[in-house]
Order: C-alpha cells, then structure tokens, then sequence
C-alpha cells in the first residue's frame, strides 16, 4: 500500500519532468477532452435528472408534518444535490466510465507495446498519454458537475410537479431560499480533486498493466475500484477541511 | 556500429545476461539467434535503452549511451527504428498516420508537406502506397510489419532494431519481410539487429550471426560460416529445425529469384 503509493508519485512526477511540447500536448488535451467530457454529458445528464427526480419525490415522502412549509423540498433537493449529489454521484459515475477508458486504453497500449514505441522514438510515453488526460479530466468534471446540477434541479422540479408533491411556486420559492454561493465553489474545487483522483489513479493502473488481455480487464476493474474508495475518502477530507 | 561490452541483466536473481561482448555492423544484417529464454528480447530491450543492464555499456558509433546524459541519449534515440514483435502501430491512428507520427515529434522543422511526402515515399518503399488511410486493424499482420518497418525508417533511422520480425507469419510472408528489411539496411547503409530463432532468416539475411545460449554468446559469423560451425549447442540448434533444409532448397532452387520478385511484384500480403 505504502510502496504503491510511493509508485504513484514517482509516477506523477516523471509525467512533470522531461515534457513534450506544448503544442502537441494541448492537441492531446483536446482530443481527450472530447473523450472525457462530450462523450459522457449524455450518461451524466440521465443519472444527474434522475437522482434529481428521487431526491424530491422521496423527500416529499418523508416531510409529512403540515407545519413545514413544502417549498422546504424545493430547498432540501438544491443543498442535497449541488453540496453532495452532483459532484459526488456525477465523479462516481464518471471513475465508471472515464476510469475504465483510460485504464483500459493504456493497458492495452502498454501490452501491445505501444508504450515502448514511444519510448524508443524517445518521447516521455507519461507525459505524453497521461498529462493530456489528467488535465482533460480536471477542465471537464467541474463543467458535467454544472450540467449536473442543473440538471438535478430540474429533474426535481418536473418531478414534484408531476407527482403532485409540491406545486411549482413553491419548488422554485424552495430553491432560492437562504441560497449560499460557496457552496457552488465548494463542489467545483470537489470535482477537479476528483479529477485527478479519477484519472490520475486510473492512468497509473493502466500505465504499468503487464501481461496480457486479462491484465487489461483486472487494471480497468481495479482502476475503478480504486478511484471510487478515493472519491469518498477524498469528499470526507474535504468536507471536513472546507466547510 | 554499435558494440555491448559485457552486458548483464537479472531479474530477482534469475540473471538473463551473462556478460554479452558483441558488435553489430554497420550496412549488415545483424542477426542474434537463438533458442526461447535465451535473452535475446532482454539485450534487445538493454541496447534501445528500454531496459537498464546491471552492468556493462552499449556504444553507439563511440558514443556511449549506457548513463549518459539524458541529452546525449534523447540524440541517439532519434536514430534509433524499431519494429517490434507485435508491430505495436498506434491503433488510434490510421496507417499513414503512424508513419507520420516520429516525423511529427521529432522532426519539428520539417513542414507539413514534406512530411507527407516522406510519408508516402516510406509507404511505397514497403509497398503499401494504398493503405495510407486504413486503421491497423484493418490490415493483415504482414501489412502491420510492413508498416512497422516503413514508421521505423521515416525519420531517417541510423539504427533499426527488429525484435522477430516474421513471428506469426507464414513462410512466404516472412521471407518477403525478411528481403525487404535486408534490402532497406543495405540502400542506406543501416546497422540493423534483427532477432530470431527461424534459420529461414538466417539462410536469407544473415550477413552477421551472433548466437545466443543461456545469456552468452557462444558463436558469431556469416550465414556461410553457420552450417560448418563448430559449436555443439549450436549445431543441435540448427539440426533440430527441419526448416533449415527447406531454407537451403529454397535458396538453392530459386537462386536469389525470390529476392527479385519481391522487389518487382506489387507486393499485397
Ligand atoms: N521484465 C522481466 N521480468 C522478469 N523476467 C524477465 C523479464 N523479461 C524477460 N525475463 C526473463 O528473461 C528470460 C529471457 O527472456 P527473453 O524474452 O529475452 O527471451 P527470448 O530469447 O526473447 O525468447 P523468445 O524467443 O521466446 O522471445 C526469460 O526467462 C524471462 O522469463
Ligand atoms: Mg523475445
């Protein structure tokens, strides 16, 4: 455990050091961009509108006393979601499908020697194949934490309304109460630590896969694993530290 | 030329490498031969600088690559072409991009169109002036060699390194695969190490055998000095396979007129 994660800043730091040009990384982080982030807006938006929706119905289950006010469901769905839901869910969500691409994609370029290409034509393989998706990553959490939001906040409002649980004055009057901007803040700097909890985690598993096609599978099954238990233990450390 | 001076390698005790003194020529095919598990991968990987020997240097036409500086190193990479084993093409990329790949990063003064012309020019040398806009998964394993080798010579490589390169081929595929590597090393002077355990190359291309037993070298010369040697490893080495009798017909029936087909038919494999 210790050693490994020794390996992992010998890791993180051989990506520093020794970089490529500026150019052709930022061509990668492009590219990877549109990996990481325009190719997962469509399972984020499913799971965020949906949490969203649950969120208000089963709250509105559980607020039976006729002396809150209902639009307390409006409020409750929007600190529930943008504090926790949204950027957790989302990057758990995310170390699914992100996680394994990256795991998966470099394990496979690592045993077919794709990695050692590189090398011998004396590029930093790390810097190359990883930085660019690190930093992909880390610009597009934050922004799929927005869509997420807003997305659940919706989810929510065309729930509560369908359902009949609250009406819409009273979701929308819920959402703008004692609203605090910070917490907005709060999930972003959540999501880009996730980010590089995510990618960073699953590139190294990915990066140093050795053996064959099985290997690949256990890197992308571990990658997760891993990526998720840090989310947690990183939204635990966060919340304690920043709020 | 490149010389290894006493090179060892060993992995949790189990040592590979026993002291390996060896020179690879330039403008020859220089084949290391040898049986499964006698290290030849190893050295290979130990001379591009992909592994670290334990002990020993390479050097590089004089120039020692073993620790040095990293500059020095990065200079010396950039001769460097290797094919390897599995092709190990880019399969993000389509064919002509591969090729283009080593002039994109290392040849950052060459301008776009020159590239592409030296893109197609390594193309049509391997014989491939087609498949430019294929994925590698779209091509047979004797293409994918073939557009290993023309990525490995794009940038102009002083040294080309073949780790088995007709493994997984059939015995026509190899031999084509064989004579163009042997004709590209001797168009432009290359000093070329092509690994193999099949004495069909051997037959072919061995301009320069060096035989490989548990680690250490044990035999080295030309194809013409290999069936009268006097090793005994070596000898059971070659007599076990009954592939050397078929390579000696062949050489001898066609005499040298395979080569030459190779070279005029349009080559699809
Ligand atoms: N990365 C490594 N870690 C541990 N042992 C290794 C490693 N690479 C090679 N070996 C060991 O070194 C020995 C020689 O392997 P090598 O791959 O060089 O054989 P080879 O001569 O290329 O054989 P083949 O013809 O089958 O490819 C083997 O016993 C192998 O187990
Ligand atoms: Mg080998």
């Amino acid at each position: 455990m210790v050693k490994s994660f020794g390996e992992f800043l010998l890791f993180i730091q051989s990506m520093l050091f020794r970089k490529e040009r500026f150019a052709v990384l930022w061509s990668r982080t492009v590219d990877e961009c549109i990996i990481i982030g325009v190719n997962s807006i469509f399972i984020v938006s499913i799971v965020s509108a949906f949490i969203g929706a649950v969120t208000c119905v089963q709250i509105a289950y559980n607020l039976v006393n006729p002396l809150i006010p209902k639009s307390t469901i409006g409020y409750m769905v929007r600190e529930m979601t943008i504090l926790e839901l949204a950027p957790t869910i989302t990057s758990i969500v995310l170390a699914g499908k992100v996680g394994s691409s990256i795991a998966g994609g470099l394990g496979t370029m690592r045993i077919t020697e794709q990695v050692s290409a590189l090398e011998v034509m004396g590029i930093n393989s790390a810097s190359y194949l990883v930085l660019p998706r690190i930093v992909a990553a880390m610009l597009m959490f934050p922004l799929l934490v927005i869509l997420a939001m807003s997305l659940s906040i919706i989810g929510g409002y065309l729930a509560g309304s369908l359902t009949g649980a609250l009406s819409a004055q009273e979701y929308i009057e819920g959402i703008r109460t004692d609203f605090v901007p910070y917490n907005i803040v709060f999930a972003l700097i959540k999501s880009v630590v996730f980010a590089f909890l995510v990618s960073a985690i699953s590139a190294f598993k990915g990066f140093f896969t050795s053996g064959g096609a099985l290997e690949v599978g256990a890197a992308s099954t571990d990658a997760v694993n891993n990526s998720i238990i840090a989310i947690l233990v990183a939204d635990f450390a966060l919340a304690a530290i920043l709020l | 030329m490149i010389e290894v001076h006493n090179v060892q390698k060993s992995f949790d005790g189990n040592q590979v490498l026993r002291g390996i003194n060896c020179t690879f020529e330039t403008g020859k095919c220089n084949l290391l031969l040898g049986g499964s598990g006698t290290g030849k991968s190893v050295l290979l990987q130990c001379i591009v600088g992909l592994m670290k020997p334990d002990i020993g240097s390479i050097t590089f036409d004089g120039t020692v690559f073993t620790n040095n500086k990293v500059d020095i190193k990065q200079e010396i990479r950039r001769k460097i072409g290797m094919l390897f084993q599995g092709s190990a093409l880019f399969d993000s990329m389509t064919v002509a991009e591969n090729v283009e790949f080593p002039l994109k990063m290392l040849m950052t003064e060459m301008s776009r169109e020159e590239r592409l012309d030296r893109v197609e020019f390594c193309l049509k040398r391997v014989g491939l002036e087609n498949a430019g806009n294929k994925m590698p998964s779209e091509i047979s394993g004797g293409m994918k060699k073939r557009v290993g080798i023309a990525r490995a010579i794009a940038p102009n490589c002083t040294y080309l390194f073949c780790d088995e390169p007709n493994s997984g081929l059939d015995p026509l595929t190899s031999i084509k695969i064989d004579e163009l590597i042997h004709e590209i090393t001797h168009e432009y002077g290359i000093t070329t190490v092509v690994v193999t355990h099949d004495m069909n190359s051997v037959v072919e291309i061995g301009d320069h055998i060096i035989f490989l037993y548990k680690g250490q070298k044990l035999w080295d010369g030309n194809k013409d000095e290999i069936l009268n040697a006097q090793v005994p490893e070596l000898k059971e080495f070659i007599f076990s396979s009954s592939l050397v009798r078929a390579a000696k017909k062949v050489d001898d029936e066609t005499d040298g007129g395979l080569a030459a087909a190779t070279t005029d038919e349009a080559i699809n494999i």
